[in-house]
């Protein structure tokens, strides 16, 4: 996994693999690390994850949560097909934007 | 075609990988789509994780993974010796988590009802859980 924060005040955090119970855990404690601190929207960087399930979705909704506090934005770029599937069931969608590219979901900040 | 397998393993977060790419390799013979492939282990991580998450609040224990081939249905079933579940209709609504705290969406029976055909939930408190997750895969799901 890796984590760089990027200019628009924001954290880009890019996982690899399978996004379980397992990773959620390990990207929430390093995520939360970097909030405040001037960082206020996170773009998750989802072209290299083969794999989510809803622990994934509890860890993305747990940093929304955070970072609507902090008045910013979390955005989904782009996403796989399964992955983006679980976020469609998740109603993630309502409040969270997915976007095709890390590129695009800057210029949405 | 028949093939059984059966095995244990300590219920530790690294582990769910080790289930869902077991479950993967047991059901490579019968040609699932990588729709059918991705619908299967996403269903087993969330039985695991549940087994992982919820049975053992004093520590870890052991979750059993085992699986059926029979025709072109598999039986997955994830069992645990854990605390069991009081109330399995609320366990299974969709939201409902027994730990918010720890940022549980409650999608976890939700997404296997999804992704399977058919789950089975069995459970006594203070013995364990026992989840089996049924689905067909490939051809027509009338055929056997």
């Amino acid at each position: 996994m890796n984590i760089i924060e990027t200019d628009k005040n924001a954290l880009l955090v890019t996982p690899e693999g399978e996004l379980d119970h397992h990773l959620a855990g390990k990207m929430r404690t390093e995520i939360d690390k970097k909030l405040g601190r001037g960082i206020i929207n996170i773009i998750f960087d989802f072209s290299h994850l083969s794999f989510m399930d809803s622990s994934g979705i509890g860890m993305i909704m747990g940093r929304y949560k955070r970072i609507q506090k902090l008045g910013g934005r979390v955005i989904i770029a782009a996403p796989k097909p399964q992955v983006k599937r679980i976020i469609e069931m998740s109603g993630l969608l309502g409040i969270i934007q997915i976007s095709p590219s890390v590129k695009q979901a800057l210029r949405k900040l | 075609m028949e093939n059984k397998f059966n095995m244990e393993f300590m219920g530790l977060s690294e582990n769910e990988a080790l289930a869902r790419t077991v479950t993967a390799a047991f059901i490579t013979s019968l040609d699932p789509t990588v729709e059918e492939l991705s619908e299967l282990k996403t269903a087993v991580s969330e039985a695991v994780t549940n087994a992982i998450v919820h049975a053992y609040p004093d520590g870890v224990g052991m979750v059993g993974l085992s699986g059926r081939i029979c025709g072109k249905k598999v039986y997955i079933t994830v069992s645990d010796t854990g605390i069991g579940i009081d109330d399995i209709e609320r366990a299974r609504e969709p939201l409902y988590t027994g730990k918010p705290e720890q940022e549980r969406s409650g999608l976890g029976f939700s997404i296997m009802e999804s992704f399977c055909d058919q789950i089975d939930v069995k459970s006594k408190c203070g013995s364990g859980t026992v989840v089996t997750l049924i689905k067909q895969i490939g051809g027509n799901k009338g055929e056997e």
